[in-house]
């Protein structure tokens, strides 16, 4: 937060233009590198969570997967927030050999 | 000299960001710190690398007889009368690029580098056939942009194709920076475009009306030793590519009046 920052929130101008600009290029960058359209990731979002609710209970609404790129190098994130039961256990569906105490699962490519 | 020459494309993806313009600067600055370089017009579609030195009326032959051995590469070559140190190779006919291969592409620099210490390639914008062929040439890149979105996401898409060719070093000039408009937060920073396409910095061009004036003329700003913000940039730029050791302009400090120091005050982080 800068002072112009303050001045543009007391005056409800509109935000300076560099940040909209750096947003959009990174968001449009990382789709670009990928050679993946919107619809593929959103395809492939939905892939990843059903094989994954498979397992465990995830909070389907919360979960995201999106694409983040750091020094030319593209990772798949996927952020799925697991359920759990009253008693603090992690929920998870019938019998599995899975044993993950991990809050979130990342998973990169 | 062949093997120590070094071939360095100017290229951008997106049009009119700079490319040409910088390519005759550098040209001229490399030649007057006595530094044997050609220039290579690679645009055979458009070109214009000869008008922005100020040598269109004195092309004879160009690259297409070159390679078609109808003439030689020195009865080609336009030697520049102020800097003789620096001589043009013009793009030829734009049918060329009907039947120019990467091998003739090649070919061409091949010459050059035993004559020159440093080849300038002057690429067309775009990432189809004539970026390909000029790319199949080179060792080393610079890729000229701007801090607009549009020009860095082309910027990205030929760093990338740079890297498919291992091309190495790629470095990045950012041309037509305006401080005022940075310090006003109303154009990427420099620090922006560089985390963005993650390519090292080898230096930034600040906006300048001198430059429409001297490509009016057909002499680079470097060429009359003028002190105008980009002249220095352009001179800073060809003393980096050297490999001395020039500090970068800040742009936040360009400007020393009352009204600069406000505006960076404007933008101090507080929280």
């Amino acid at each position: 937060m800068t002072l112009r920052d303050i001045l543009n929130k007391l005056l409800r101008r509109q935000e300076a233009s560099a940040n909209t600009a750096r947003e959009r290029l990174q968001l449009v960058l990382a789709h670009d590198r990928t050679d993946l359209s919107p619809d593929l990731l959103d395809q492939m979002r939905r892939e990843i969570l059903e094989v994954v609710a498979k397992y465990v209970e995830i909070d389907i609404e919360e979960g995201a997967v999106s694409l983040e790129t750091e020094d030319r190098m593209t990772a798949l994130v996927a952020n799925l927030p697991i359920r759990r039961d009253p008693s603090g256990a992690i929920k998870t569906k019938e019998l599995t050999t899975i044993d993950s105490s991990e809050e979130q699962t990342q998973t990169n490519n | 000299m062949s093997t120590n020459t070094r071939t360095i494309l100017i290229c951008s993806g997106k049009g009119g960001v700079g490319k040409t313009t910088l390519t005759a600067n550098l040209g001229i600055a490399l030649a007057k710190q006595g530094v044997k370089t050609a220039v290579l017009d690679a645009d055979f579609g458009l070109r214009n690398l000869d008008l922005l030195l100020g040598l269109e009326n004195r092309i004879v032959y160009t690259a297409q007889e070159v390679l078609e051995e109808s003439c030689r590469l020195d009865q080609a070559l336009v030697k520049h009368k102020q800097e003789p140190n620096l001589a043009l190779l013009p793009a030829g006919n734009p049918r060329m690029l009907d039947w120019l291969k990467p091998e003739d592409m090649q070919r061409i620099v091949k010459m050059l580098s035993d004559q020159f210490e440093y080849v300038l390639i002057d690429c067309p914008a775009g990432v189809e056939d004539g970026f390909k062929n000029a790319v199949s040439a080179s060792k080393e890149a610079i890729v000229v942009t701007n801090p607009e979105v549009s020009a860095v996401r082309d910027a990205d898409r030929v760093i990338g194709l740079l890297n498919t060719h291992s091309i190495n070093p790629v470095q990045l000039v950012l041309n037509r920076v305006r401080p005022n408009m940075i310090a006003n937060q109303e154009m990427l920073s420099v620090d922006d475009v560089t985390d963005i396409l993650a390519l090292p910095l080898l230096g930034l061009v600040l906006e300048d009306e001198q430059v429409i004036v001297s490509t009016n003329r057909g002499e680079p700003l470097t060429l009359s030793g003028s002190k105008s913000p980009a002249a220095r940039c352009y001179s800073n730029i060809a003393s980096r590519l050297k490999g001395e050791d020039i500090p970068l302009i800040d742009p936040s400090k360009e400007g020393s009046r009352i009204r600069d120091k406000f505006k960076r005050l404007m933008q101090t982080k507080i929280f």
